[in-house]
């Protein structure tokens, strides 16, 4: 599968999109960006007057970029696959820096594994710096059904 | 390796996943992972690498399908025993 063709089976749309571009896509890795709306509805409450990107936010960008587009480029890969819907299962995150409405960020995803249907990946988001604001390990069970 | 071994050997690797410690207490070959331990489908999967680490076992897809409860898994670790 090629990078268009993952973006086009993401099951996101406006306003839970957290995927613009995929850089890079192999059986090992995905790298990808995504730009912070400003105008992004949870910003008015998070927090009143002072909006910073909410950590699930970051969190759901990390999945998306990073364990959804990499398992649906697995599952479709694979001999006679079908590209699949991702189940998130587990997180476990650490957070380094705020990331503020506008900036864009970068996410890289490296495959642990991916047995028994499991993908399991570490994840960083990179800032415009450079600086890693977030990073930990996600992981989902890639599936032939929604909510199965 | 006789079975009551084998689930001396599987009960600290399951018991990563249980809340119910209870359930544990009583593991035999009847527990069923998913309707007695409530354990989620993506940890019944971290299980079976767990078993594979500490068996020095490879269990495929098909073999990995049948391993529902305790019982099963140790028909599954044996068959796998004594392939190597």
């Amino acid at each position: 599968m090629n990078k268009e063709e993952i973006l086009a089976h993401l099951p996101y749309s406006k306003p839970f999109l957290f995927v613009d571009e995929l850089l890079e896509i192999d059986e090992n890795r995905a790298i990808g960006t995504y730009t912070f709306d400003a105008g992004l509805d949870f910003y008015q409450g998070h927090f009143k007057d002072s909006p910073v990107t909410p950590g699930v936010i970051l969190t759901e960008t990390m999945a998306q970029i990073g364990l959804v587009c990499l398992g649906i480029y697995l599952s479709g890969s694979a001999e006679g696959g079908m590209p699949g819907h991702v189940m998130l299962t587990s997180t476990a995150i650490d957070f380094m820096k705020p990331v503020f409405p506008g900036e864009k960020v970068r996410v890289e995803a490296e495959k642990v594994y991916f047995r028994f249907k499991k993908l399991n990946c570490t994840v960083q988001m990179i800032n415009a710096a450079g600086d890693v604001v977030c990073k930990g390990t996600i992981a989902g069970m890639v599936t032939n059904k929604m909510n199965a | 390796m006789d079975r009551e071994e084998i689930i001396a050997r599987l009960k600290p690797i399951v018991s990563t996943y249980v809340e119910d410690k209870d359930q544990l207490e009583n593991l035999n070959e009847a527990t069923d992972f998913i309707k007695d331990l409530r354990i989620n489908s993506a940890n019944l999967v971290d299980i079976v690498l767990d078993v594979e680490e500490e068996f020095g076992i490879v269990i495929d897809n098909l073999s990995m399908e049948k391993m529902l409860n305790v019982g099963a898994s140790i028909d599954i670790i044996e068959t796998k025993l004594v392939q190597q």
